[in-house]
């Protein structure tokens, strides 16, 4: 186990991701959502896809009346990043894959000094 | 072209933010799976991919015979987004934006002067390690449900004449299933006996939501046509919102999953309970992108009820599922249960080894890559590549020489001798 280096501190702002390449060729998917970083496997547990490269969007939620009545949908709070390839989205927080939280992908720490950030691999 | 993965930097950083589309950085990983298989070694062949015709609808109305209805459909082109000649559909596959390629590829750079499908499509096909793609529209699957006959096959006529002159004749691997204009039976019989033998021309294909049903009388003469002339007939699934039974679902993953397979699962039955593989037994019949659990299914219910109302199927000399497993069936959406023994005992019911063909379907929302077949602990070598390209191969004519070029492989494509194409 290695540090890779991701990038500047002051270059990964909330909401910016980089996908660093390790020297064995694995793909990690580094973000950075409101202060915290998170590092995942970029392959994504489907079909293989760059699961970290696509659309980050918050959960659909849907809404329910007090009767059980249905009354709509809402972009709940817990963020997402969804494989491009095929809509696969991703617990940002967690790495599960939301249709089936026993799937999840490969999480990596994720350290900063001196400045720079650096994930653990 | 820059390769994106091939001996990279010891440590390589890249920022996602904006940017041109790329096919090839997308599907990057794709080809590190075709590497890392070796697909070199073997010839793969795609049956059901997709080009979008709309994007040069300019150029293919061009193409419509009757000047009357050209002027009208190259106006139409002139004002997409509002009503116009070309029916549609509610639909929207690209998941909120969620599946990125459909709107980046407009952001991908082609060479002025090259044909842009033809590019666009090579560059996925040998990502993915295919070597040869049978090319199908986009828009047009939902043609037949045009409420005018004469616009289906003036629309089909036109795009047919486009497809073999600019891209079929131009390409030598692409080949495609002709359009066949289903609506006026006359008018499908003249597309096989115009375009029958055209160069890349690999078959026909009749797009799934229609209500016409397959056994009409007026169809045998093409269906004869077909059979004479060798060419394979195939059912390319899609689906009707406004179907009144489609209509009671409120989601598109419902009118998907359960649209896709309902066409087929229709024509099919009364294909064979009407004893069409009788009349026709050297006519090749290939059911596309309805999975493989439908056929699964559909065997297991028409051989139970056809063993009690035999009188209800006389044409029948055998259970409905011996005909059934004499057709060809496209792989793809390939259904992945948790437990992999129901898929082997699918592709056991079906006799995947010489009736199931490899198809990505690509660029479409829920593409497969040849890995989902490559990748079945149950398979031998053998049965793969017969799959994934040596049986359709063989049913389109195509010569099994592989010609891919995949991105990041280290061999020269056609320096190997080939493998695996059962005889």
């Amino acid at each position: 186990m290695r540090e890779f280096f991701v990038a500047k501190a002051s270059e990964l702002k909330s909401g910016d991701r980089r996908i660093v390449t390790t020297d064995r060729g694995a793909e990690i998917g580094v973000f950075n959502h409101e202060g915290a970083y998170h590092a995942y496997s970029n392959t994504c547990l489907h079909q293989g896809g760059p699961a970290c490269e696509g659309l980050m969007i918050n959960r659909v939620a849907e809404v329910l009346g007090p009767g059980k009545t249905w009354e709509g949908e809402v972009f709940a709070e817990e963020m997402h990043f969804v494989c491009p390839w095929h809509g696969w989205e991703y617990d940002l927080k967690t790495g599960e894959a939301v249709g089936n939280r026993k799937l999840k992908l490969r999480n990596y720490d994720v350290v900063e000094h001196d400045g720079s950030i650096y994930v653990i691999a | 072209m820059d390769i994106p993965f091939k001996d990279p930097p010891p440590t390589e950083v890249r920022n996602l933010a904006g940017g041109e589309y790329s096919t090839i950085e997308l599907l990057r990983h794709a080809a590190k799976q075709a590497v890392e298989r070796k697909y070199r070694d073997f010839v793969i062949v795609d049956v059901d991919s997709h080009h979008y015709e709309n994007e040069t609808y300019r150029e293919v109305f061009k193409y419509i015979e009757s000047p009357v209805i050209r002027r009208a459909a190259l106006e139409s082109a002139e004002r997409p987004g509002r009503s116009n000649l070309m029916n549609g559909q509610v639909g929207y596959q690209d998941i909120s934006g969620r599946i990125t390629r459909q709107r980046g590829r407009a952001r991908e750079k082609t060479e002025p002067g090259e044909q842009r499908d033809i590019v666009m499509t090579k560059r996925w096909m040998d990502s993915m390690g295919v070597d040869y793609a049978c090319l199908f529209p986009t828009p047009m699957l939902f043609l037949g449900l045009h409420p005018q006959p004469e616009i289906e096959t003036a629309l089909a006529q036109g795009y047919n004449r486009w497809l073999c002159e600019e891209v079929l004749a131009k390409e030598d691997r692409l080949v495609s299933m002709l359009y066949l204009p289903f609506n006026d039976p006359e008018a499908a019989y003249r597309t096989v006996k115009e375009f029958g033998d055209k160069k890349g021309v690999s078959g026909f294909m009749v797009t799934s939501p229609r209500y016409k049903p397959v056994h009409d009388n007026s169809y045998m003469k093409t269906y004869a046509l077909l059979e004479e002339m060798g060419k394979p007939l195939s059912f390319h699934a899609a689906y009707n919102w406004n179907d009144q039974s489609m209509a009671l679902m409120n989601r598109f993953i419902s009118v998907h999953a359960v649209g896709f397979m309902m066409y087929n699962m229709i024509h099919l039955t009364n294909w064979v309970i009407n004893g069409l593989p009788e009349r026709f037994p050297n006519l090749k019949v290939m059911w596309i992108e309805s999975g493989l659990t439908w056929v699964y299914s559909l065997m297991q219910r028409l051989d139970h009820s056809y063993m009690m109302r035999t009188s209800d199927a006389p044409a029948l000399k055998r259970k409905p599922s011996e005909y059934m497993r004499e057709m060809y069936y496209s792989s793809q959406p390939m259904e992945m249960p948790d437990d992999k023994s129901i898929l082997e005992a699918t592709f056991k019911m079906i006799k995947a080894d010489t009736q199931l063909v490899w198809s990505s379907d690509y660029p479409h929302w829920d593409f497969d890559l040849p890995s989902v077949i490559y990748d079945l602990p149950f398979l031998n070598e053998t049965a793969k590549r017969n799959i994934l390209g040596g049986t359709a191969a063989k049913l389109f004519g195509i010569d099994p020489k592989v010609v891919k070029n995949i991105p990041g492989d280290i061999v020269a494509p056609g320096s190997r001798p080939l493998a695996g194409v059962a005889s």
